[in-house]
Formats: C-alpha cells, sequence, structure tokens
C-alpha cells in the first residue's frame, strides 16, 4: 500500500517549494534562457549593435569540421576521465576499506586533491610534464619516450586527462568509501566461509551491491568531465596543440570570454546544454535499471 | 611670486573641503610590473591634490579586456583601461563606448605633443590621419637571446649573433655538434614568426595596409616568402635545429635551462630571463632572410595602450588628461623603462636613459630599441589592425603547431589560416559595421 501525504491547505506546498523554484528560476532557467536568446544574434563585445540572426551561429557550427571534430575529442576526455577517476577511486576505496591501521590517515590525505582549485591542479600536473623542468618528462625521456606535449596532441591529451581525472579521485573515493561500508559485513563473511576468495566476493557481492554509488558518480563525472574542466586545460594545454584538446566547454569558454563572439558562444553552450541533458536522460532511463537498490 | 604664493596657501584648503577626484585604471600588471604601476599611480597621486588614480590589477590582458567591457555593459566602466595591442582594433570598432585620446587630450590637456611618442609606437595606435587613439604605455618587441657560453664552447664569436636565417641555422649546427639538444626556440609564434617577419621583411600581413585603413581587409600571410619560411622552420624541426615550445612564453624554459641557446622573446622579457638563466646572455636583432629585398626594415610592437571609456564627469577627464601628462614624462617614462624592460617610448625618455648611461651598464637593453627604430615604418611595418584578432591568433597558433607536430605542410597551414582568418575578419566586419 503506497503512502501519500496530504496537505490540507492548498497552497501550503506550494509556498514550501517555492524558494527552492525561485532558486532554480533565478540561477538555472533564467541564464539558460538568456543563452537561447544570445545564440539567435550576431553581437559587438560592447553590446552597442546587436542583428538578429536566426540559426545562422548553430549553421556556422555544423559547418566547420573543427566543431565535430571537438565533439569527438569531448567524447575521448569525457570517457577517459570518468574511467580513469572511476577505476582508480574504486581500487584506491577498497583498499583504504580493509586497512586496519591509521586508516584516517590514508582517507585524509587521499580526500586532500579535491580542495585544489582547477588551474592549480592543472599547473602542478604541467610542472610535472613539463619536457624540461618536469620529473616525469625526464623520466619519460630515460625510457625512451619522445616527450614534447607542446607538439604531439596525445600526449597532451594524456596530460589534461591524468590532470583532470586526479582532481576528481577523491570526490569519488568518498561516495565508494561510504558505499563500502554500507555493506552488511554479514553478506561478506557468508560468502568467505563458503570459500569465495576476494576476488569472488567483490564482483558478486560487493560491486553489485556498490551499482547505486557507481551510478551516481558516472553521472556526476559526466558532468564534470563536460563543464568543470575548462580551468585545467585553460592551465595545462589552451586547447592545443593544433586543437587536440579543445573540448566543447573549452571552446565556449575561449569564444566567449576571450574572443568576447557572445553569439557563438552562446550558440556552443545550447548545444552542450542539449548533449548533457540528453546523456543524463539516456542514463536515468537505460542504465538506471540495471543498478540494484 | 606672490601670487603663486596664495595659491599654495590655498591648495590645502580647497582640498580639505572638496575630496579629490578620483580616476579607476584598470590594469593587467601582475607581481613585481604590478608594483611598478602602483608606484606610477602613487607617483602622481603625491605630486598634485586634486585627482587621486586608483589602479587596479583585473587579470591577464584578456581578463582585464572582458571585465573593461563588461563593466561597460553594465553602465559602471572604468576610466582608464588597458589593452593589449591585439584588441585595438575592437576597442575603435566601440564606437560610443571609447573617448579617443586625441579628443580628450584636445578639451581637456594642454600641451600635449602626440609627437613625442617614438614614431614606430604612435602609428600602431592612431587613425591613417594621425589621430591618437589610445595612450601608448608598455610596448616591446621581439629580439633574439642567445646563450653566451653555449656559442663560445661551440667554437662561435659569442660577440657576434647570427643576423640572418641561414646563419642562424648554421649556428643551430654548430651548438648542435658541441652538444646542444636544440638549436633554437621561439615564445609568440604568431607575433615574432608571422607579424614581426613580416613588417622585419616589409611584406603585407594583410590587405588595406594590414587592416589600418579598413575592416574589409584580407590577409596575405600565404605569400610564397611567409611560404619559405615557415617550410623551412618545418624542416628544422626534423633535426632539432627549431624545437617548439608551446604557446605565449612557455618556451623560456628551453632557453633558461641551457637545451636551446637562441631564443625569439619579447625584449620585455629581458629582467626575467637575467634573473632565471644561469649563464651570460646576450641579445641581437631578429634574423632576416637575405636573399629579400628591403630586409631587414623595422620590427613592431607588442604590449597594451590606455584606453579611456566615455561616459564619465568632465572634472574626471581633467584628472585623467592630467594623468596621462604625468605619464608621458620623460623622468616617468624612463623609469618604467628601466625598471620593466619595456621600450622608452618616447624620444625624451630614450635620450634622457641614454644621458644617465643605462645601456652601458646593462649592455643588450638597446637592441630592441634599434631594431625598432631601424627604418621608418612603411604601410607593412607600422603594425596591424585586425578585428576578431584574439581568435585569429589561436587560429595561427593551431595551425602552426599542425605544421610542426607534421599533421599538414606549412602551404595547407598557412592556406588555412588565410581562410579561417578571413572568415572570422568577416564577422568582425558585420558586428563593427
Amino acid at each position: 500500500m503506497e503512502k501519500r501525504v496530504f496537505f490540507r491547505n492548498r497552497w501550503l506546498p506550494y509556498a514550501l517549494l517555492a524558494p527552492q523554484i525561485l532558486i532554480t528560476l533565478v540561477f538555472f532557467i533564467w541564464p539558460a534562457f538568456q543563452a537561447l536568446r544570445q545564440s539567435l544574434y550576431l553581437e559587438d563585445p560592447f553590446g552597442l549593435a546587436s542583428e538578429f540572426v536566426g540559426l545562422e551561429n548553430f549553421q556556422a557550427l555544423f559547418d566547420d569540421s573543427r566543431y565535430l571534430e571537438s565533439m569527438r575529442i569531448t567524447a575521448v576526455f569525457s570517457v577517459s576521465v570518468t574511467l580513469l577517476a572511476l577505476c582508480s577511486a574504486l581500487y584506491l576505496a577498497v583498499q583504504a576499506d580493509r586497512v586496519m591501521r591509521a586508516a584516517l590517515v590514508y582517507r585524509t590525505l587521499l580526500i586532500w586533491p579535491y580542495a585544489v582549485a582547477p588551474a592549480v591542479a592543472g599547473v602542478i600536473w604541467l610542472l610535472l610534464f613539463n619536457p624540461t623542468l618536469g620529473i616525469l618528462a625526464h623520466g619519460l625521456q630515460r625510457l625512451g619516450v619522445e616527450w614534447n606535449p607542446a607538439v604531439n596532441g596525445n600526449q597532451a591529451m594524456l596530460m589534461v586527462v591524468i590532470a583532470a581525472a586526479w582532481k576528481q579521485v577523491s570526490y569519488n573515493f568518498l561516495f565508494f568509501l561510504a558505499g563500502l561500508q554500507a555493506i552488511p559485513r554479514s553478506l561478506i563473511e557468508a560468502a568467505a566461509i563458503d570459500g569465495a576468495g576476494f576476488a569472488r566476493r567483490f564482483w558478486t557481492i560487493v560491486f553489485p551491491l556498490l551499482t547505486p554509488t557507481t551510478f551516481f558518480l558516472v553521472v556526476v563525472n559526466i558532468v564534470y568531465a563536460f563543464f568543470d574542466t575548462f580551468g585545467i586545460i585553460h592551465a595545462v594545454t589552451s586547447g592545443g596543440p593544433a586543437g587536440a584538446t579543445n573540448t566543447l566547454v573549452y571552446k565556449v569558454f575561449n569564444d566567449g570570454f576571450i574572443g568576447l563572439d557572445l553569439g557563438y558562444s552562446a550558440a556552443q553552450s545550447v548545444i552542450l546544454m542539449a548533449i548533457v541533458i540528453s546523456l543524463t536522460v539516456v542514463q536515468f532511463r537505460y542504465i538506471e535499471r540495471k543498478v540494484h537498490y | 611670486m606672490r601670487v603663486s604664493l596664495s595659491v599654495a596657501l590655498l591648495i590645502p584648503f580647497s582640498t580639505s573641503v572638496l575630496a579629490a577626484t578620483e580616476v579607476q585604471w584598470w590594469h593587467a600588471m601582475g607581481g613585481a610590473l604590478g608594483e611598478r604601476v602602483a608606484d606610477i599611480a602613487s607617483g602622481y597621486n603625491d605630486s598634485q591634490d586634486q585627482c587621486t588614480v586608483t589602479p587596479t590589477y583585473k587579470g591577464n590582458y584578456t581578463e582585464n579586456m572582458t571585465a573593461g567591457i563588461a563593466a561597460f555593459r553594465s553602465g559602471e566602466p572604468p576610466h582608464i583601461l588597458q589593452v593589449f595591442e591585439v584588441g585595438t582594433a575592437t576597442m575603435m570598432a566601440a564606437e560610443g563606448a571609447i573617448k579617443p585620446v586625441h579628443e580628450l587630450m584636445a578639451s581637456f590637456g594642454e600641451n600635449f605633443d602626440p609627437d613625442a611618442y617614438l614614431a614606430a609606437v604612435k602609428g600602431y595606435y592612431t587613425t591613417p590621419e594621425g589621430q591618437m587613439l589610445s595612450l601608448p604605455f608598455n610596448s616591446s618587441t621581439p629580439i633574439l637571446y642567445y646563450n653566451k657560453e653555449a656559442f663560445e664552447k661551440a667554437g662561435l664569436d659569442p660577440e657576434q649573433p647570427p643576423a640572418t636565417w641561414p646563419a642562424v641555422a648554421e649556428a643551430s649546427a654548430q651548438l648542435r655538434e658541441a652538444g646542444y639538444e636544440c638549436g633554437f626556440t621561439t615564445a609568440w609564434q604568431s607575433w615574432v614568426q608571422l607579424e614581426n617577419f613580416s613588417a622585419w621583411h616589409n611584406v603585407p600581413i594583410g590587405t588595406r595596409a594590414n587592416g589600418f585603413e579598413g575592416l574589409d581587409t584580407e590577409f596575405l600571410l600565404n605569400s610564397d616568402l611567409h611560404k619559405t619560411h615557415i617550410g623551412k622552420l618545418a624542416e628544422w624541426t626534423q633535426d632539432k635545429t627549431f624545437v617548439y615550445g608551446g604557446r605565449r612564453g612557455d618556451a623560456q624554459a628551453l632557453f633558461t635551462s641551457g637545451e636551446c641557446p637562441m631564443y625569439m622573446h619579447s625584449s620585455a622579457g629581458y629582467a626575467g630571463i637575467r634573473e632565471t638563466a644561469g649563464f651570460e646572455f646576450g641579445t641581437g636583432m631578429l634574423p632576416y632572410w637575405p636573399e629579400v629585398e628591403g630586409a631587414p626594415q623595422n620590427s613592431i610592437i607588442g604590449g597594451a595602450t590606455l584606453w579611456v571609456f566615455e561616459g564619465h564627469e568632465d572634472a574626471e577627464y581633467q584628472c585623467v588628461a592630467d594623468f596621462f601628462n604625468y605619464l608621458s614624462s620623460a623622468e616617468v617614462q624612463a623609469e618604467w623603462h628601466q625598471g620593466t624592460g619595456y621600450l622608452p617610448i618616447t624620444t625624451a625618455a630614450y635620450e634622457l636613459t641614454k644621458e644617465q648611461g643605462f645601456y652601458e651598464a646593462n649592455p643588450g637593453t638597446e637592441t630592441a630599441l634599434l631594431q625598432m627604430t631601424l627604418n621608418p615604418p612603411t604601410e607593412n611595418s607600422r603594425g596591424l589592425r585586425f578585428g576578431n584578432f584574439v581568435q585569429i591568433r589561436d587560429v595561427i597558433n593551431e595551425e602552426l603547431e599542425a605544421v610542426w607536430g607534421g599533421g599538414k605542410s606549412a602551404e595547407e597551414a598557412l592556406d588555412a589560416i588565410v581562410e579561417r582568418g578571413n572568415e572570422l575578419l568577416r564577422r568582425f566586419e558585420r558586428t563593427a559595421g
């Protein structure tokens, strides 16, 4: 039998919802609407002259083969960042969960990177990978790798993926650890008594029970990779070399805030918004079915 | 005498009644340069008590410009905004938002002489009719830095930097034989290897006098000379005669670590290089191709100028004009030049610096000035004025990186630069027209 709550006053529920709705309207719906409007105009930076151009900004985008290339780059970037950040966080969480002594120290240390600002994270990795100064670059060169991310696009991509994922690992780690600790000991102990080894216990009991957490983190990480990474890319590669790390969100930032071409930038953010909305819908409709709560 | 005495007595009273007029100056000079800017402002504030100039650091050049424009859009612009040279066309096109400096000085500035500025500096920021739009502040030009110790080790003359591109290639070969990993590298590839390269060889960057004469300009960067030059650089990346070290000044570490003994970079980088290079270094003019007639011509500047926003009170403009006069004085300019490595931008400041014996005490600091004033500027070497140039530089970076990475030939990349650049110019023409 489903439990339902009824309000006696017709207006009370609306009044209770109002603050939330107001915040959503002011901070989400209104700017989104502004972006939509702006994307239909061609305007000078100062806003002195503005011309309605219909869908011309969008047409210009889709005529540009580099924009489609940027979509491919974004897909590669987002999937790599999400996979790397989730896998390493899960590994660390499982290990931290098993540690008996000084567990708190490990946990605290693993959470630290989350407090680092994206641009700073970018600079740290940039220095580590700098062909002249970087300690990691020297190691790679000693191994015979011709390391120069200023010219080699794949190397530049690798660098931004690592920097972006590194920053997200802590966040994922926290959630995985909480998820792991919520799994009843009795289940695992029962499996152990039945003779299941660690790997078997992990894949048949722990991982399935973690799926709600994993699913939530996949959504959050993809949104992170799509939207929150331009600071890192800006600090590390500026989208280069030759556009190899020019993701959609970096292009929005670059054309809008650096190039001051607001209409073009707004059109891109509208497309980006559509992509992320549809991705999230797909995730909730199809992938969520496989989640056990 | 009696009058001036009474005026002097009156001033303290008048200011205690009337607060000094405040002028906002948004700039993009971080770190040590920011301190210099603060010094200039406080020097001015102490020199009189009618006006107070308040400098505020708003981030790097692009951030500062974006902040200024956003402030204008919300109706609260600063009085003075520092804008880098590639933003010139954007600012110029903003009629109604900008008060041209010649207009400001005509109404409020007494005895302001635009001809006091060096022609190569002034030319960049004036209309074809010779009217000054923004006040030159910090200007620099790219020069060649070279590692004297490396030259000695390779058996090259440490007092004789290579003057031509073939000589650079030869010196690079000798340096690599002596054990150096690379020959030379460059900062700001668009500014040094295309924009200044064109001026230095007296060839146009774009039609309509490099954009000075109209918005309907088109790029001419895919000429045979440009293709030869970029093609040569690409060829040189094969054997590491040339190593690309990244955008902006990212290649500097290659020079200061001793990996690449030659480096083309802004003259304003002098102080920074002196601080980080653990070796003795010298400066030379940019190399040129000897078979090109008319080379070397003169190099063009980079850096920034001060723009004045429309929409303030007359009393405030009075202060801005007064401050600009102070800023243009030989003493202030000479101190700024000597303390920062930016060029002395008035003839008087240059003369004063020479008189003070600064160039003898700091060898290599005069190269930039000699190079920039080598010949009177021509239509091709006065500067450039293209709209959307911030994005166009990105396009240039992108295409050139494709060349250094081996993905494109010099010809393909330069053709693409012209095509994509022209598209952005047309887009700008529509919004500015």
